[in-house]
């Protein structure tokens, strides 16, 4: 390694992050659901979101995360799924493009583990979600943020109709996430 | 039941068989129809028993082998030619190994689509293959098939078994029916 380009590298590690808004690296980073059916879990994923996250683990506090998902880029594997699940029955695409979660404000829970909490709106409906999360800072400075959390569907509308039977569709979806930041660090202004 | 061993399978071999091709009958009804039901909760329920049934097959299918192998089948009439004494091992070597691998394409099917395999909504299966739409397209067409293979394989069995009980008038098909006692009373 060059010695400009490890210095560089000190430089963005040392650099303070403070609450600035961080650079999501979206090839890196993804968002799931594990929804159960009759018992089965079944991953499917959304392939179109935005991600607009501050943190810093020294002040958690002062960390602040938005996230859009485009509900219409659910994609669980089979067409026919993915059509049924963009109908009014389950998420609605037409009236409700996008799912939002915001959150000001992580707490430390310790040993890396931390918890977001805020409004979750999906299909019109808000409710609060806890998130906990973990991050891990590589060499580079880009941290990396996973974690899971329940929702249930349809204190959201998700699955109406025919699909309400929770025998079929279990009402506690699995969210899952690793957010990656990354690519250009915030330039600065000389 | 053991001095009637020689001329007929045992009880045990005679109620695997007939339990196999109701549930293969079943497995066929509900693996046609469901392909083509709209998407709903019936939906995922009749996958869910096409895919428990498969399973039981397969279980069922080892379960015939092991006994096969502590119980041998009782002899062919010695009237049999060679070639087709040849023909019937083949056959049913072809029909168990089918047994064995269309419930096994069907769950790496069910594998590569993403979608676990949890029998009976109790156990789940281990995933074979991670999801993979080109992998899952292929095993679709390994397991339909397969199962032609099997309905055409089936087809010549049970045509061979009229044909046996019909035409040359011995004990082979009445060995295997319950219920039925053997033409060929040797002791």
């Amino acid at each position: 390694m060059s010695c400009v380009l490890r210095i560089a590298l000190m430089c963005i590690a040392l650099a303070p992050a403070g609450a600035a808004a961080q650079t999501v690296d979206y090839a890196r980073s993804r968002i799931t659901c594990v929804s159960t059916q009759i018992k089965v879990p079944v991953e499917a994923e959304f392939r179109r979101f935005t991600a607009q996250l501050a943190f810093d683990p020294a002040q958690p506090e002062a960390g602040s995360a938005r996230i859009e998902i485009d509900l219409a880029s659910f994609d669980i594997g089979s067409e026919e799924v993915n059509v049924e699940a963009r109908g009014r029955n389950w998420f609605d695409v037409g009236n409700h493009p996008r799912a939002r979660f915001d959150s000001t404000g992580a707490r430390a829970l310790g040993g890396g583990r931390y918890e977001a909490r805020g409004p979750l709106a999906i299909k019109g409906r808000t409710h609060d979600a806890v998130v906990p999360f973990t991050v891990k800072t590589d060499a580079a400075g880009n941290a990396t943020f996973e974690g899971a959390f329940a929702v249930r569907r349809l204190q959201y509308g998700i699955g109406e109709g025919i699909w309400k039977d929770t025998d079929t569709v279990a009402d506690e979806v699995q969210i899952r996430f690793r957010l990656v930041t990354g690519g250009k660090p915030p330039q600065k202004k000389p | 039941m053991a001095a009637t061993g020689r001329t007929r399978y045992t009880g045990t071999a005679i109620g695997l068989h007939w339990i196999v091709v109701a549930l293969i009958a079943a497995a066929w009804a509900l693996g046609l129809t469901m392909v083509d039901l709209p998407l709903s909760p019936q939906k995922l329920k009749v996958y869910s028993w096409h895919k428990w049934i498969g399973v039981t097959i397969f279980l069922l299918a080892l379960a015939r082998l092991a006994w096969r192998a502590a119980h041998r089948p009782p002899a062919l009439p010695s009237s049999m030619p060679a070639w087709q004494i040849r023909a019937a091992a083949a056959s049913h070597a072809l029909l168990y190994a089918l047994l064995l691998a269309i419930p096994l394409s069907g769950w790496l099917f069910s594998s590569a689509s993403g979608v676990p395999v949890v029998y009976l909504g109790l156990v789940q299966l281990p995933d074979l293959v991670g999801r993979d739409k080109a992998l899952a397209e292929l095993l679709k067409q390994v397991h339909v098939v397969l199962n032609c293979a099997l309905f055409v394989t089936a087809c010549i069995h049970v045509a061979a078994a009229l044909k046996h009980h019909f035409v040359d008038r011995d004990d082979v098909l009445t060995r295997m029916l319950p219920f039925i006692a053997p033409r060929r009373g040797e002791k």
